[in-house]
């Protein structure tokens, strides 16, 4: 085992918490963890992406997205779906932390992009079928990872602390892409909300159901516990209030109406214009 | 499947035709949402007099463009209701940002109302793009989101089909959006791959991938080895007729019983005859996930 890779992460943390047991190895993969936890009336069926310092692909050993994480989540979320078929359908919570999708030649010709596809491809299934489905932000949400696992969800909730991000690109990459220096990123994130690495200018997009202050995401307490748990029941109350198995609640909050006012916009003048001068003059 | 999928690409050349096509690749994203629909039913929706742009690229003192990069067409196709999102690369890389996003999301959440109430409108994407507009960053991936969502929910009722014709290839969050679609069509040209190439090289390092070896790189992420090992549905040529006429085999097949993004047990058994402990060659995967002897 390599000594150089972390074994614990947020994601191990947050679900060991939640959860009150380590999870088990989805499927087999280690880097895969799942467990059951009660949320208020409901089962909820818990889901990780952790370090694996022994992974067989090399390129996904730090809590990454890889190739058999990414299909291993399609069938972890697909089997609860499939187990649920005739009867209440579970909650489903995401546990993100993720450092990025696994970079490598090797992950390319094996299409990366597909295994990614698969997982966010089974997460809007699930949402789809009925099954509430959150995303706990507890770490890092990275571009093509949270796209996998997370951002198909009906509700996203996250911690407001140190370590908690969501973005499309680390910053390193992101200043080579777009030829601009760190220091110059950093400041256009304070005035360009969306380009911000910080979790508080992300919660301005309107995006995030709930922002939990207060909680020490690496060693949580009890009471921190209990509140991220009950943060949780009330999304889980909140999605099946609303009926609604779409996204359409992320452009309906307040902080949405301000940010992505132009998001609204497309929407509103393309339903207008969508079934043409005759259809409109018809009625 | 393989035979009807390889018909255009795999044909003996016929340089007459060959010279006498119309390059679908040297086409503007107008030309080719014209391309794809059935003649003179292409109707623009959200013009250039709409002043839909982005809110944040004028606060980096980027110029702005009056379709935010995405041109998005009502017409029919086979006679058939259809909805075209054609993403112009020469707009800031073919970038998604909050509203060239937006633009291709309500079209498909659009679509997929018009098929709740029993009218069958199709979609086509025509990928053009290396994902996420870095400078819109955060609101980019959530459209992205956005838009793989509204895949998933209208490709239950009717086909989506992607096309990847090149030159800038499709990526980023996009790439998983292509692979979601129902059918995939590529050209030699094209690329998919989910993480561009300069940006393997910074993650990873230059030994790698050397984003500057683009034979390899087509090797890897071509059009041509997409859709011999099974990632692509159809390679055409660069050919504006090719492509709509694949376009209209795609819909005439329908709904896939099971699309390439479900067939879990399918790749994960195919990953699990991996050796990552060995070097993998193109050709090689070829002959481990090909569909048999063909080409």
């Amino acid at each position: 085992m390599s000594d150089t890779v972390p074994f614990e992460s947020r994601g191990r943390i947050w679900l060991r918490a939640l959860a009150g047991t380590e999870g088990s190895p989805s499927f087999g993969k280690d880097s895969v963890l799942q467990a059951d936890v009660a949320l208020g009336d409901h089962s909820a069926r818990l889901l990780a992406v952790v370090p694996d310092p022994r992974n067989r692909f090399p390129r996904a050993r730090n809590g990454e997205v890889g190739l058999e994480e990414g299909w291993t989540l399609a069938k972890a979320v697909r089997s609860v779906i499939e187990s649920d078929h005739d009867g209440a359908r579970r909650p489903i919570i995401a546990i993100v932390d993720v450092t990025s999708q696994a970079y490598g030649q090797r992950e390319e010709l094996l299409g990366i992009h597909l295994a990614c596809a698969a997982a966010a491809n089974a997460y809007a299934e699930a949402r789809l079928a009925g099954h509430p489905v959150v995303a706990l932000l507890v770490g890092k949400a990275m571009s093509g990872a949270f796209l996998a696992h997370g951002y198909q969800a009906n509700r996203l909730v996250a911690l407001d602390a140190p370590g908690v991000l969501v973005h499309a690109m680390g910053k390193e990459a992101a200043a080579r892409i777009t030829r601009r220096p760190v220091a110059e990123l950093d400041a256009l994130g304070e005035k360009i909300p969306p380009m911000s690495y910080d979790i508080k200018n992300y919660a301005k997009l309107g995006l995030l159901h709930a922002l939990i202050a207060g909680v020490n995401a690496d060693a949580p307490t009890p009471a921190d516990v209990a509140a991220v748990r009950q943060v949780l029941i009330d999304a889980v109350a909140d999605i099946l209030l609303s009926g609604k198995r779409d996204l359409s609640t992320r452009l309906n909050s307040p902080a949405a109406r301000v940010l992505r006012a132009a998001s609204i916009e497309v929407r509103r003048r393309l339903a207008e214009q969508w079934a043409g001068p005759a259809a409109a003059s018809g009625t | 499947m393989t035979d009807q999928n390889k018909t255009p690409a795999t044909a003996q050349p016929d340089w007459a035709r060959f010279l006498a096509r119309e390059s679908f690749i040297e086409l503007d994203a107008m030309g080719r949402a014209r391309a794809v629909l059935d003649p003179g039913t292409f109707r623009m929706l959200l013009g250039p007099f709409d002043r839909l742009k982005s809110p944040w690229l004028p606060l980096q003192n980027i110029v702005t463009q009056a379709d935010d990069g995405v041109v998005l067409a009502r017409g029919t196709i086979d006679g058939q209701p259809a909805v075209v999102a054609a993403i112009e690369s020469a707009f800031q890389g073919g970038s998604m940002g909050e509203v060239s996003g937006a633009k291709i999301a309500a079209s498909l959440e659009l679509a997929l109302a018009d098929n709740e109430k029993g009218i069958p409108t199709r979609a086509v994407i025509l990928f053009e793009t290396g994902g996420v507009r870095l400078q819109e960053a955060n609101l980019g991936l959530a459209v992205i989101a956005e838009i793989h969502a509204g895949i998933v929910a209208l490709r239950r009722h009717v086909p989506v089909v992607g096309v990847i014709a090149g030159m800038v290839g499709c990526f980023g969050g996009m790439s998983l959006a292509a692979s979601l679609c129902s059918s995939l069509i590529a050209t030699r040209q094209g690329r998919l791959g989910m993480n561009g190439p300069e940006v393997i090289e910074q993650e990873a390092g230059i030994e790698e991938l050397d984003s500057s070896n683009k034979r390899l790189i087509w090797q890897l992420i071509g059009g041509e080895q997409r859709q011999a090992i099974g990632l692509v549905d159809t390679l055409v040529d660069d050919d504006a007729a090719a492509i709509a006429s694949a376009i209209r085999a795609a819909f005439a097949r329908g709904v896939p019983a099971r699309h390439r993004s479900a067939q879990v047990e399918d790749y994960l058994a195919k990953l699990a005859a991996i050796d990552p402990a060995s070097p993998l060659e193109p050709n090689a995967l070829r002959t481990l996930w090909g569909k048999g002897d063909h080409e």
